[in-house]
């Protein structure tokens, strides 16, 4: 299943947000995350399943003005 | 003089007191190392913060994150680079959660020359937030018409601009940053962004701004830690000037050495 990973394209094996994370190795609990623009919550990624073409962004602490 | 020390004068930002005028970004420094020590010389008490993609699995994002929990900061994420009313609520939800805290820095960025703020967007967004439970900071004009939606909204802070993001200017619009502390006089009102010298910072406090919020002057000042520690002296030189009540200007010379007695006369 083709999807699109913080902008780039990917063909992911994984069907939920959830396992997502693990087959990238994003460790859970220091990233946030959102489908198509739309924030899903931690405890929510085991149950946000992913389909084609969806825009995941995974994001981390950085240095901001 | 007891009375003009730091300390006897605290500033309220949705509760919480704090004793500086200067927040700062963590952003463009040369070093990490460089960064922690130019933040101990500012005494900053709170510190901008992002949210970014990270190739590495979220490790550098973590070492920086653990390296500002280090210092014992207070953080303001930001929603920096959004364009889009979505897009800011869902950095900022995503930023309340990695963070732990309901502040959010809000910037909807409408125009690309000056990084000049939606303000339409910026009000919608700002609802939004608020109706959610954010303590917003909004990154907006000197306009008084968007202050009130923005207050309306329930934003306790507003954060006007000085000059554009990173220009350095200064203070580009003397009459309407007076005009908007002279309109609200009980709102805590920060200048966020566009400074450039540790004067311009001590002229916002001298207007009576309640703190002045830059990034650039100091990360890319030659020697950032002895930037940080000028801006810091600037502040408190500001801050204890304007509440000290400065003179008034006037037109005409007024000598200051008394006439009366004055020989030759």
């Amino acid at each position: 299943m083709k999807i699109v990973v913080n902008g780039e394209i990917f063909e992911a094996q994984s069907s939920d947000l959830d396992a997502l994370l693990a087959e990238l190795d994003y460790e859970p609990a220091l990233v946030a995350t959102a489908v198509n623009e739309n924030f899903v919550r931690g405890k929510e990624r085991a149950k946000t399943p992913l389909r084609e073409g969806d825009r995941v962004e995974i994001l981390t602490p950085r240095q901001g003005g | 003089m007891d009375d003009f020390s730091a300390k006897n004068d605290l500033l309220h930002f949705y509760g919480v007191a704090v004793t500086s005028r200067l927040l700062v970004g963590t952003a463009q420094y040369p070093s990490p190392a460089i960064l922690a020590a130019a933040l101990r010389a500012s005494h900053a008490e709170i510190v901008t913060v992002s949210l970014r993609r990270e190739a590495g699995g979220g490790r550098a994002g973590e070492s920086f994150w653990e390296l500002i929990r280090s210092l014992g900061l207070r953080v303001l994420p930001n929603t920096a680079g959004c364009r889009t009313v979505k897009e800011a609520v869902a950095t900022a939800q995503m930023a309340r959660e990695l963070f732990g805290t309901p502040w959010i820095k809000l910037e909807v960025i409408g125009e690309e020359d000056l990084l000049a703020p939606d303000v339409f967007g910026l009000v919608e967004a700002a609802r939004i937030l608020c109706d959610d439970g954010f303590q917003v900071f909004p990154y907006t004009t000197e306009d008084l018409v968007v202050a009130e939606k923005l207050l309306d909204a329930g934003c306790k802070v507003l954060m006007p601009w000085g000059a554009p993001i990173g220009s350095g200017r200064g203070l580009n619009n003397l009459f309407g940053l007076r005009a908007m502390r002279a309109h609200f006089p009980d709102i805590p009102l920060v200048i966020d962004a566009g400074l450039g010298a540790p004067s311009q910072a001590a002229q916002a406090l001298e207007l009576g701004y309640d703190a002045v919020l830059l990034n650039t002057a100091i990360a890319r000042a030659g020697d950032p830690v002895a930037m940080a520690r000028a801006f810091a002296a600037a502040c408190d030189a500001g801050r204890t000037a304007f509440r000290a009540l400065p003179m008034e200007p006037r037109d005409m010379a007024e000598p200051s050495t008394p006439v009366l007695g004055k020989a030759f006369t």
